[in-house]
């Protein structure tokens, strides 16, 4: 549903998008993920016509933004919450834009009821908490009752009940066959929220693949295990072909899931006290993924050396 | 029709176009008022006179105009507006058509509220319409807000920013043109040319000797050519700031 081609986006000398080709599905929730600073906010203006590419080009449903007719009606969006006039009243933004795309007045109070705002629909924008800033967001988006979403980074700022009901939300417009496609720089969220992602570090492309797939790639797993019988376990577990590291009483596998150790050390009679498979920080292997690629490091380590050093000595 | 329903609905769902709307009359026939009832009744005012509130009842509409587009910027919905409509001319020249409108209302208003108030004041001085140029003087004040919420709207559009908006269109249209007559030799030639002169000239023509108020415009087009100068002006920087704007990245 949407699609891009060698997209790219420079400002002066500096290059925020560069060459970036993709493609994302409908009746799925596509993350778009990467570091702050990675060109998340800047694709999606391209897509929705914000800003003009410098090369390439991105289409909706095989057309540019541009020529589509009441754009709102195809393309829903939420790229800040806080583009709201403070003093304007909630129903008062959603009725300008609906007259925009020739939408009827009640998907209004509809879109309001949706997102939880009925109540204080009279009120000034202004007054509005992030939460419900958000929400304001999600029911603009949602006005034209539009084939494709997007959202960057929905979460930022929200309280976790917030979080669970954006999410919950997202999952419910990919089940209705939408093209939900969802900016964070969290890949723990993410990987809770969408199923395929779309990761990029210093606007180039870095994969595109499910979730499930980046997020067993990235991580390293590995099996702990507790024997008695540590010495024998650790010559049969090499004998098959795991690497296995020590770990004061335990063994660290890698290379060889729980079930197969399981079995291994049945068939050899070995006692085990536990067996348990270790995920490997979601956040540390995406950093180790877009590692080369974060725009603004901070060196926090070696400051944290350095004002350590006195006190150590 | 669609785009100028929906900035007749952005404008007016905000409270700033209210106030300035508000200021623009008070000042209007506020300053008629206060001539009309000031003046010793040995001096007889003539229509001309009860208009003097234009000059600063035109900087509060372009106030209101600026802010018009301004705000949108600001507040980020400029950035909604084109989402929700990609044609970027269309959008801007309606909200320049409806925001003129709404300064064209206000200055009818305005103009013949100050009339109207100086005549009740001044029952003895002849303040009738009685040729076509003091109907100008009167009815010509909405045509001039309008234009000149256009220019302002145009500049709001190029600026993006409130204050420097405001300040380029305040300082402008109240002390820069009249200053540049001050340069020597050319000054004057060239405030001829610029355009609140020359609007000033298709309101109040050249109003005869002894009259009370500011002294006479000393643009050389006649007031209907001096109201297509100022429209025309208005038409270009509009034009341009629509380009601009298309340009851009919103």
């Amino acid at each position: 549903m949407i699609e891009a081609v060698g997209l790219t986006k420079r400002y002066g000398q500096t290059v925020a998008v560069n060459n970036l080709s993709f493609s994302v599905e409908g009746g799925k929730v596509t993350g778009f993920l990467g570091p702050n600073g990675a060109g998340k906010s800047t694709t999606m203006r391209m897509i929705l016509g914000l800003d003009n590419p410098t090369s390439g080009q991105v289409r909706i449903g095989g057309k540019l933004y541009r020529d589509l007719k009441d754009p709102l009606r195809t393309v829903g969006a939420l790229l800040d919450a806080k583009w709201v006039h403070p003093n304007r009243s909630a129903r008062a933004h959603l009725s300008w834009m609906a007259r925009s795309n020739n939408i009827p007045a009640r998907r209004v109070d509809e879109v309001l009821d949706v997102v939880g705002l009925s109540t204080v629909a009279k009120k000034s924008a202004g007054g509005f908490s992030l939460g419900m800033s958000q929400r304001l967001g999600i029911a603009a988006a949602l006005l034209g009752d539009p084939e494709v979403l997007l959202f960057d980074e929905p979460v930022n700022g929200l309280d976790p009940e917030g979080i669970l009901w954006i999410r919950k939300f997202m999952h419910r417009l990919a089940d209705e066959g939408r093209t939900v496609f969802v900016s964070s720089h969290l890949l723990s969220e993410m990987a809770l929220t969408a199923s395929q992602l779309l990761v990029i570090g210093k606007g180039q492309l870095i994969s595109h693949s499910s979730t499930e797939d980046f997020v067993s790639r990235a991580a390293e797993n590995t099996v702990k295990v507790r024997s008695p019988q540590l010495p024998l376990l650790r010559e049969v577990l090499i004998r098959a072909s795991a690497e296995v590291t020590d770990a004061d009483t335990a063994l660290v596998v890698a290379g060889m899931d729980s079930d197969k150790i399981g079995e291994i050390a049945a068939a050899n009679s070995i006692v085990l006290h536990e067996l348990s498979p270790q995920t490997g920080s979601l956040e540390q292997a995406f950093m180790q993924i877009t590692g080369d690629s974060v725009e603004y490091h901070t060196g926090i380590e070696t400051e944290a050396k350095h004002a350590l050093a006195p006190t150590a000595q | 029709m669609t785009l100028l329903a929906v900035e007749r609905i952005k404008l007016f769902t905000t409270r700033s176009p209210w106030w300035c709307a508000l200021i623009t009359l008070v000042i209007t026939i506020g300053f008629g008022a206060l001539i009309a009832g000031t003046a010793p009744d040995s001096v007889a005012i003539d229509v001309g006179t009860t208009e003097f509130g234009y000059n600063f009842g035109i900087a509060v509409i372009m106030v209101l105009a600026a802010l018009s587009v301004t705000t949108e910027y600001r507040f980020g919905t400029m950035r909604t507006t084109f989402q929700a409509v990609p044609h970027r001319g269309s959008v801007l020249a309606a909200k320049a058509a409806v925001v003129g409108l709404l300064a064209l209302v206000i200055g009818e208003l305005g103009g013949f509220g100050a009339w109207a108030l100086a005549s009740v004041l001044r029952p003895n001085n002849d303040l009738g319409l009685n040729t076509a140029a003091e109907w100008t003087n009167v009815a010509g004040v909405g045509v001039l807000f309008a234009i000149a919420a256009i220019i302002a709207v145009a500049v709001g559009i190029l600026i993006r920013h409130s204050a420097g908006a405001i300040a380029l269109l305040l300082i402008y249209s109240l002390a820069v043109e009249s200053l540049v007559s001050l340069i020597p030799t050319v000054g004057p030639n060239i405030h001829k040319w610029l355009p609140f002169n020359v609007a000033d000239k298709f309101l109040r023509g050249s109003p005869g000797a002894g009259a009370d108020g500011p002294p006479p415009s000393d643009a050389v087009l006649s007031p209907g050519w001096a109201l297509a100068y100022f429209a025309g002006f208005a038409l270009v920087l509009m034009a341009v700031a629509i380009g601009v704007a298309k340009k851009r990245d919103a």
